[in-house]
Parts: C-alpha cells; sequence; structure tokens
C-alpha cells in the first residue's frame, strides 16, 4: 500500500455513508462526498487508464476539469457516458466504471506492446504511412487501437434534456473566493446574481488551501456568503460549467445532475460577466513525467483536505513556484516522507517543517513501469519515491474571455498569459486574473463589479496566511534526453514538437493539428501553455509571439442530447399535417412526407404500392376521384393596390382577370428562373387567393411580404396566408359534376354559370364552401374549400356518395402520374434552377407584356435568348420499353465524346395509355417534336422521341366532358 | 446566438429571422436597363467589412426592416421598418 486514507479528516466526505462501485470489474469502495478518482486513489489504484496512442499506463493527474488522463466510461446505476473525468464525477453507489482505451483492463491492456515501437510512431506516422494503397483500408483497425472511450449504443435516455433560458444582471463564473466576493458586492448593489461552480460545492481554492477571511476559518466564510446569496434569492449552480460565451454575451452552461436525469443546457443573458475560473496547475518536463503516481501538487492537497487521502508514503515534490511548499508541508504533517525540490536556488520560502528542501535542482527523469518508484535530479542524485508531485506554474483559465475575443497579454512575472485589454461586459477576476494572494484577489473582484453601482456589502479581507508565487518558469527545452510528456491525453512528447518544427509547422494552430497537441476532451489544458512555450525555444521566438491557438467553446465536453433538447425523434422536423389525416388513414392511406406535409402517397388498395398507385390513376380516368389538395397554398392579397401587385409578382397579367375567374400563372424570380406556379383566384374587385405550391407556401407568402412592405407599402395591399384556414377538397373526373350535384350546395354547376377556370360561392352543412373550377389532372375538376374543421363530414358524404359512381380516393402518386400525362408540371421538378418561362412554352408575357414584373430584364439577356436552351417536351419511348429512368440524360456526340443535352424530368407507366409517359429539358426541344435521341442511363442507351409535353387528350376535351 | 431587435416585436433570437440582402439595392425597373446594371443589382454585393445595412425579415411577425450591424463585432447598430429599399 502507498496511497491510502487517513483514518481521520476529510471536509467532502461523509464516513458515515459508505459506498461501493466497480472500475474495470474490481470492487472500490469510499464515502458519499468522494469522487470516483479520490475513492480509487483511496483504494491505491495507480493505473486508471491507457494512453491514446502507446497505451502507456495513466494514472490520475488532477482533482479537476483540466484532467488529462482518468477518463472513464460510465454505466451500471448512472446514466451511460463516455469519457467522464473521474476526478469531477461523484462516486455512487452501484455505479459501472471502465477505463478507456484499454482492454482488458488498464492493469493489463493486451495493446501495451505498442509503447515499445513508440520510437516508430511519431507524431502525423498514420498519415505518412498508411498512404498506399487507401488510408481507409487501415482506419478502422486504427481507430480501434488508438482513442478515448466508447459510446453505449444500447444505452436509451429515460428522457429528454432540459433546455432553459434564464436572465440575470451578473453571472460569476467559479465560486471561488474571487467569484463568492463579487457575487457579494454585486447582490450588495441591488443586482441579480446567477453563481455557477464546476465543482459539488463551492469554495474553489478555498476548500484545501489555508486560508482566514475576516477573522473566520474560510470554510465558514465560504458557507455564510453561500447562505446569504441565497437568501437573497439569487441563483447558484454547483456542478454547473459555464462552457462557452457566444454573440451578444450568451453564455452556455452545462449543469450535471446526481439524480440520473440528463445534463441541462442554460442559455444566460447576463448583462455582467464575472470570470472567475481560477487557474489551472502545469505538470514539469522531464523524462517519463507521465507515469502513474506522478500527480499535480495542488491535486494532491486537495485529495488530502477534502478527501482525507494520502496519495504516497516517499514523496517527491518538485516545484518551480512557491504553491507547492503548502502542500509539501501538509503532506509531512500527515506523515509521508517528503522530499521538496525547487528549480529555484535563491528566494524560495524556508522548508516546511519535516521536508528536505534541495535548492537549484530540477528532474530529469522518473523511472517505474506500472507506476513511478523513483527520480533522478539534474546532479545525478536518485531518490526512491511511490509518488510524486509536481507545480510546474499556474495557467489561469480565461477561456470564457478568449472565446470573447478578449486579447491575452503576455506576464513573464506570472509565467502566463492573462487577460489583455479589457472585453465588454466580461470582467475578470482571482487567480483567472492573475492574482495570488487573497488581498489581490478581493482586490480584483471589487474592481470586477465597481462598475455596476455601489454596494452595500463590505469587501471581504484576508486575515490569514497569505499565497505567494516568485515562480520561475521552467518550460520544456529543446534537445532533452528523454521522453518529456507534454500533452498527456494526446501522447505527445517533447520530440514530437521537435518534428513538428523541423517539418514546418511552427504556427501554433499547425502545431496543433500537425501532433493533435491541445485537442480531445480536455483541450490541453494542462499542455497548451508548454508546448507553445517549447515551441518558442524551438524557434528562438518570444512565448508571445508563438501565441496561443484560438479559443473556442466548449471549454468541457457537452452532451449532444443538451443541444438537441426536444428537438428529437419526431420533434427534430416537425411534418405538417392535413386536417383529415386521421379519415385518410381509417380509410387505408398510406403516409408519405412531401415538401413537409404529410400527405396520402396511395391508398394501399394492393399490398403492391405500385399497383395500388397504378389502379387509382386509371379508375380516377373512368369515373370520379376525390383528392385531398388542402396542403395547396391560399394566400389571400386584399386592398386597393392588389390588382397592381399581383401584376408585379406575375408573369403573366393578372389585372385583366374579370372577378369569379381564376388564371394560372408563374412567379418568376428576379433572375427570369421560374419560381413557382399556380392559379389565381380572383375574388372581387380588390381580392385575390394566390394557389401556390404546397411546399412553398412559406416562401411565397415571405416574397409577397417584402414586396408589399418595400414596393407598394403597408396601406395599399395587405396579405394573409389562409392556407391552413381551409381544407380543398378536390373532385375530378368525367363523374366529377354528377357526384357534386349530391351535395346540394346551393349553386348552379351549369357550365354557362361554372365554367373551367371559374369560381362559385356555395354552403354545406351552413358553412361557406367556395368552389373553384381547376384541374390538375386534365379531366373535369371542381375544388371545394371548407373550413377545416368542417371537412369531414363533407369528406364522408363524397365517398359515400360516390360509392354508386365507383369513386376512387387517390394519393399523391396517382395524381403525379394523371398530371405527367397532361404533361402538366412540377415547379422544381420539371424546372431546375435555370429554367426561363420561355423554356416551358410560355412566351407570350415575355413578348407582350408592357408593364413591370419581377424578373423581367432576365427574360431579356443574352442568355436568356440564347438558341440551344432547354425546353420542356414530352418523351416517347418504344413499343415494349419500360418507362425511362428519371434524371437519364438525352445524349449527342461529337469530337468523339458524348454530351449531355438534356434529361429526363418525370417519367411513368401510364395506366389509362397502356405505355409509358415521359416529360424532360432537352436542347431546343420545342422544334424537335418528331426527333428520336439516345438516352444514356447508367452505362445503358436507350431510345426516345421528342414529342409535345401533352401525351393524353391533347385538346383538352375531358375538361368539358 | 444573436439578439436581433425586431421594430415590430423587440429582441428575438437570431434564429427567428431570415437574411434579406443589401438594404440600399435599389431595383432599376424596365426591360430596357443596362445590362451591367441589372446585374448589378441581381448580384454585385459590397460585402462590407464593419457597418453595413441589411435586410431582415423576423418570419415569427412578417416584417421586413432594415438593420444596421457591424460584422466584425456584431454589434447591432439600428433597426427600422422597411420603406423602399429597392425602391428608385
Amino acid at each position: 500500500m502507498t496511497a491510502s486514507r487517513l483514518a481521520t479528516g476529510g471536509s467532502a466526505i461523509d464516513r458515515s455513508r459508505p459506498i461501493r462501485f466497480s472500475f474495470d470489474g474490481a470492487t472500490v469502495h469510499g464515502f458519499a462526498g468522494d469522487t470516483i478518482a479520490s475513492a480509487l486513489l483511496a483504494g491505491d489504484v495507480a493505473v486508471v487508464g491507457r494512453s491514446f496512442k502507446y497505451h502507456r499506463p495513466r494514472g490520475i493527474w488532477g482533482a479537476g476539469v483540466e484532467e488529462p488522463n482518468a477518463l472513464v466510461d460510465l454505466g451500471g446505476s448512472v446514466p451511460a457516458k463516455p469519457n467522464t473525468r473521474a476526478t469531477t464525477e461523484p462516486a455512487r453507489d452501484g455505479l459501472v466504471a471502465k477505463s478507456v482505451n484499454a482492454t482488458p483492463s488498464a492493469l493489463a491492456d493486451r495493446n501495451a506492446f505498442l509503447d515499445r515501437f513508440a520510437r516508430f510512431i511519431p507524431a502525423a506516422f498514420y498519415y505518412k504511412t498508411f498512404m498506399w494503397p487507401d488510408w481507409h483500408r487501415f482506419e478502422p483497425r486504427i481507430r480501434a487501437m488508438a482513442g478515448l472511450g466508447t459510446v453505449d449504443a444500447d444505452w436509451i435516455s429515460p428522457g429528454t434534456a432540459d433546455q432553459i433560458n434564464h436572465h440575470c444582471d451578473v453571472l460569476v463564473v467559479g465560486a471561488g473566493p474571487a467569484g463568492l466576493a463579487a457575487a457579494r458586492l454585486a447582490s450588495g448593489a441591488g443586482l441579480t446574481v446567477t453563481l455557477v461552480d464546476d465543482q459539488h460545492s463551492p469554495g474553489g481554492s478555498l476548500g484545501h488551501r489555508a486560508a482566514e477571511i475576516d477573522g473566520k476559518p474560510a470554510a465558514v466564510w465560504v458557507k455564510e456568503t453561500i447562505a446569504e446569496l441565497a437568501a437573497g434569492g439569487h441563483l447558484i449552480l454547483p456542478s454547473t460549467i459555464a462552457f462557452g460565451i457566444y454573440d451578444h454575451n450568451l453564455v452556455g452552461l452545462n449543469q450535471r445532475h446526481l439524480d440520473g436525469r440528463p445534463d441541462t443546457l442554460w442559455r444566460v443573458r447576463p448583462r455582467q460577466i464575472v470570470l472567475a475560473a481560477g487557474a489551472i496547475e502545469r505538470p514539469l518536463p522531464f523524462a517519463n513525467n507521465d507515469l502513474p503516481g506522478i500527480l499535480s501538487a495542488d491535486a494532491a492537497l486537495a485529495y488530502l483536505r477534502r478527501h482525507a487521502v494520502l496519495v504516497g508514503r516517499r514523496i517527491v515534490v518538485a516545484t518551480s513556484n512557491d504553491s507547492a511548499y503548502e502542500v509539501a508541508g501538509a503532506l509531512a504533517e500527515a506523515g509521508a516522507e517528503v522530499r521538496l525540490v525547487d528549480i529555484r536556488r535563491d528566494g524560495t520560502p524556508a522548508a516546511p517543517a519535516n521536508v528536505r528542501l534541495a535548492k537549484g535542482r530540477s528532474l530529469i527523469s522518473a523511472s517505474g513501469r506500472l507506476r513511478v518508484d523513483g527520480v533522478t535530479l539534474d546532479d545525478g542524485t536518485r531518490f526512491d519515491a511511490d509518488c510524486v508531485l509536481i507545480s510546474g506554474g499556474w495557467t489561469p483559465t480565461i477561456h470564457l474571455f478568449g472565446q470573447a475575443k478578449g486579447k491575452l497579454a503576455w506576464s513573464e512575472a506570472r509565467a502566463a498569459f492573462l487577460p489583455g485589454d479589457p472585453v465588454d461586459n466580461i470582467a475578470v477576476a482571482g487567480a483567472a486574473a492573475g492574482a495570488v494572494s487573497l488581498s489581490e484577489v478581493f482586490a480584483g473582484a471589487s474592481t470586477a463589479v465597481a462598475s455596476l453601482g455601489q454596494t452595500k456589502a463590505p469587501l471581504p479581507r484576508s486575515t490569514g496566511p497569505e499565497a505567494t508565487d516568485g515562480i520561475v518558469a521552467a518550460w520544456p527545452m529543446p534537445g532533452s534526453k528523454g521522453r518529456i510528456w507534454i500533452d498527456y491525453q494526446n501522447d505527445v512528447t517533447v520530440k514530437d514538437v521537435e518534428l513538428a518544427a523541423r517539418e514546418n509547422f511552427v504556427s501554433v494552430e499547425h502545431l496543433k493539428r500537425y501532433t493533435t497537441l491541445g485537442m480531445a476532451t480536455d483541450q490541453g489544458k494542462t499542455s497548451n501553455l508548454p508546448g507553445l512555450a517549447l515551441m518558442a525555444g524551438i524557434t528562438g521566438r518570444t512565448v508571445p509571439e508563438v501565441g496561443t491557438t484560438t479559443y473556442r467553446p466548449p471549454f468541457t465536453p457537452v452532451p449532444l442530447a443538451s443541444f438537441a433538447g426536444t428537438r428529437v425523434g419526431e420533434l427534430m422536423a416537425p411534418v405538417r399535417r392535413l386536417p383529415l389525416e386521421n379519415v385518410h388513414r381509417a380509410n387505408g392511406a398510406v403516409f408519405q412526407e412531401y415538401g413537409g406535409w404529410l400527405r396520402p402517397a396511395h391508398y394501399g388498395g394492393y399490398a403492391d404500392a405500385e399497383r395500388s398507385i397504378a389502379d387509382e390513376a386509371r379508375r380516377a380516368r373512368q369515373s370520379v376521384a376525390l383528392f385531398d389538395g388542402s396542403t395547396l397554398g391560399k394566400i389571400e392579397v386584399i386592398g386597393p393596390q392588389a390588382a397592381a401587385f399581383v401584376d408585379f409578382l406575375y408573369y403573366n397579367t393578372m389585372s385583366t382577370l374579370k372577378p369569379g375567374r381564376c388564371r394560372y400563372g408563374f412567379m418568376l424570380s428576379e433572375n427570369g428562373v421560374v419560381f413557382d406556379d399556380g392559379v389565381l383566384v380572383r375574388l372581387d374587385e380588390h381580392r385575390f387567393v394566390v394557389s401556390c405550391s404546397s411546399s412553398h407556401v412559406a416562401a411565397v407568402h415571405a416574397r409577397l411580404e417584402e414586396w408589399r412592405q418595400d414596393r407598394f407599402g403597408r396601406d395599399a395591399v395587405y396579405i394573409h396566408n389562409a392556407t391552413s384556414d381551409m381544407a380543398t377538397l378536390t373532385v375530378s373526373g368525367p363523374n366529377s359534376r354528377k357526384l357534386l350535384e349530391t351535395l346540394g350546395l346551393g349553386l348552379s354547376l351549369d357550365d354557362a354559370d361554372l365554367p373551367h377556370m371559374a369560381i362559385a360561392h356555395g354552403t354545406y352543412a351552413g358553412d361557406d364552401v367556395r368552389i373553384a373550377r381547376v384541374s390538375f389532372t386534365g379531366d373535369r375538376s371542381y375544388e371545394i374549400s371548407i373550413r377545416a374543421d368542417r371537412a369531414e363530414p363533407l369528406w364522408a358524404h363524397l365517398r359515400e356518395a360516390g360509392q354508386a359512381l365507383e369513386a376512387v380516393d387517390i394519393g399523391l402518386e396517382a395524381l403525379m402520374i394523371l398530371r405527367a400525362e397532361k404533361g402538366f408540371i412540377v415547379i422544381g421538378k420539371d424546372t431546375d434552377g435555370t429554367t426561363l418561362p420561355h423554356d416551358l412554352g410560355v412566351d407570350g408575357p415575355r413578348a407582350k407584356r408592357q408593364s413591370e414584373f419581377v424578373g423581367r430584364r432576365s427574360l431579356f439577356t443574352e442568355e436568356a435568348s440564347r438558341g440551344n436552351r432547354m425546353q420542356l417536351v414530352g418523351l416517347a419511348v418504344p413499343q415494349g420499353d419500360a418507362p425511362l429512368p428519371t434524371g437519364a440524360h438525352g445524349i449527342k456526340r461529337s469530337d468523339g465524346r458524348v454530351h449531355s443535352q438534356g434529361f429526363v424530368t418525370s417519367s411513368y407507366q401510364s395506366p389509362t395509355l397502356g405505355r409509358p409517359v415521359a416529360l424532360g429539358l432537352i436542347e431546343r426541344g420545342a422544334t424537335r417534336h418528331g426527333e428520336t435521341i439516345d438516352i444514356q442511363h447508367l452505362g445503358k442507351i436507350s431510345k426516345a422521341t421528342i414529342t409535345a409535353p401533352c401525351a393524353f387528350d391533347p385538346a383538352g376535351e375531358r375538361l368539358h366532358a | 446566438m444573436q439578439l436581433f431587435p425586431c421594430p415590430f416585436c423587440g429582441p428575438r433570437d437570431e434564429t427567428e429571422f431570415h437574411y434579406g440582402g443589401d438594404a440600399g439595392n435599389i431595383r432599376p425597373d424596365g426591360a430596357d436597363v443596362p445590362i451591367d446594371r441589372w446585374a448589378e443589382y441581381l448580384y454585385l454585393r459590397g460585402n462590407p467589412k464593419g457597418t453595413a445595412r441589411e435586410i431582415w425579415v423576423h418570419m415569427i411577425c412578417g416584417e421586413f426592416f432594415v438593420m444596421g450591424r457591424d460584422t466584425i463585432t456584431h454589434k447591432v447598430l439600428s433597426s427600422a421598418a422597411l420603406d423602399g429599399e429597392h425602391a428608385a
């Protein structure tokens, strides 16, 4: 035994509540208040993971969010979560933790042999080596051998993650001395405060560093301050990390829960942010500095005082600054044999009691296999040790400041980047701002909130010992002997950084990508600064000349489920639904999504979908078909300038339309391309209904609003999107009029009164209905629009009365066949982003219109007048051929090469005609009717003859039959 | 997540808005507009670094408006109802 739990002490643990959990299959004992890491240390588990690339044994390094090594995949009694930091995750009964990148366990990893080949696997080895014949051949095996945790694909979250929007005056990040002081001062100024801290209990460094505030022990002051803030109604969130700052002062918080709930995402908009996130201890560079049993000195003190865990019996503490002296003293007092090695010759504090101090000395190597067993100093002295604690100085946690594009200023005295020029709405205080003593910390907290108003709260005073720093930088040096780790998590050594420099990846951003320094879950919290300082040394630059990589969120990993929130499953992209959906379902409809709408594809008359669709399309021509067209756009344009407005918006002149009549037309984009087609209804002199494509309603509505608000004026026209107000039921076919007569709508269905392209008003069961005689099938058709909530009886009536006429419900797929038989286009299917109206054979307005309309000028460009434009055609195949594949190209040959001359846009087997029909866009197609061309699809060539688009009833007699 | 001030609804999350193009891009009417002028209207954009005047639409209420914005700092400088931004 080397590491052990002391019989007494431990401010965080509750010895009356023992707990048990498993790590790599072995049982671990702990107490409530332990983290997984503290319980593992108490049980003397040295090896807790394997390194990313070389599978080196790794132990616990730290006691907080910076942990690079001790990552575990969680399961058992707690929600499954990969790559969880053992240092921040509370130990709980029944929890199952598994080390990452190790098989079967961290202690006996079968890939450990890889480390023996480490000298052959430097940075970028994989990219350079596995180029031939194809990286993707090697990738799966390499990925399986390297990496971190594994997602448990079988685990299903019990619920969705909460997302909470929150506003406050001041958001204080970090509940250490600086954060608590700032929160209290802000509260005293009458401001609403939100205080977040990554730990489960507040206090930060006050939890394990000696301090006295206002004459009280620090722990008492922390407790009182928290109680005071809570009583003041301020929001205090423990186990919560401010992981990112975004535009306009939005801060993302990741709140973890102990009760199995998924993490909560908070979106906070504070007026002011006080960043008091403290600082993170850095390692020292020496060979094998990654061995298990080598820890951050500050972490060892935290484990001692919070969890009563003594990390070793024979401990060497190596330092470059004053902060490790308290650690050495405390460990000696707890009964360990402690040697302190300080790189500084002069100006060090006095050696603590029972600690042997070696000044002006540094470690050059550590030895040991599965854990450290000794160290060698630069003068050749060797000490046996079961634990080595190192402090290479402190890196301020200024990620939020950096993310907010705050400039950093290099401090030689602190050997660290500190916040530079202030950023709007962000003040940095405490160790994050480079403060060392508590007095400095409190003074900084006061400055941070000074601009927010006069505070009634007194500034806390440090009445105990004051921390000092005195750091002398000890950066990794080029040319050092042995394997000196810079980045524990990504297995980056001094030699890898040197290699990167040799290959000219000297920019810090290149260094990061080439060596992976600072990547993965810890994002280089302990390694970035040593890495770039080394690069500075290699290239003869200063540290600020090398600079830092860009700070990006998140500071710590955030579960994707937090960002998803309730936008999962059906709610990811909610479909729009028909008012009659349930009725259609009861009638056997098979639904599909079309342009955001869930609509019947067909009514499942046969087990085979294709046969059902063909049957619907055939029967629709024989007698009468019922079709739910409720998705069709119904945007009302109302007002004194409504006619001028629709004239401007449409390619076709619409103002000449008589009230009660309809006209088909195009809307163009300003570049002349056909944007939408549909029927415009003129209800009266100043009122129109724009029937746009189902999937285009929002876009057409927005376009109408823009021109209304910008060009015509808000008083000239008013626009109302009534699409979902009404259901539209379509009755089509030779017997459609006969079926309509059974409804008793109280209007004349006589063709003289209600001709094709006219509307009429009637009533059904007391509700107003609007009948429009427009047709998308080519047959006599009536569209009946009725209040959406009253459509059901009307539909039932139509189906019931339709039985005698052998009426058929048709879905969208059958309608697609019917319209293709007629050569009726679907915008976006039979047209693309280059199709102009005259390509579709509608040249009249272009030739004749004198008034202005959207897209007009674009119809007279060189491009628009090109003779070989692709034009809409029909395509007929030789007898017995199958339908052409949609998307197949019409080809031509010249200069021995094959060129496309257009493509098939729609293609179906017509059950009525008993042969395939197709539409296409073919070069000069309108003038080439009768010509047979080659069609190529997936290397196969077939023949097709260019025809007019309309294959069925070209004279249009069925409209009136 | 930026906060945009809709003149009709007040400050709202940027996800509720769509970008509508440069403000002050005057539309030249007529079939005989010089082609260069028409191309400029359709395609040529200043892409300013710094202060920009842009049209945005608040999809929730349908309000089109002109927003002054700094494209570097993302500061919102002004917001006003749209009126004749494409009109000569």
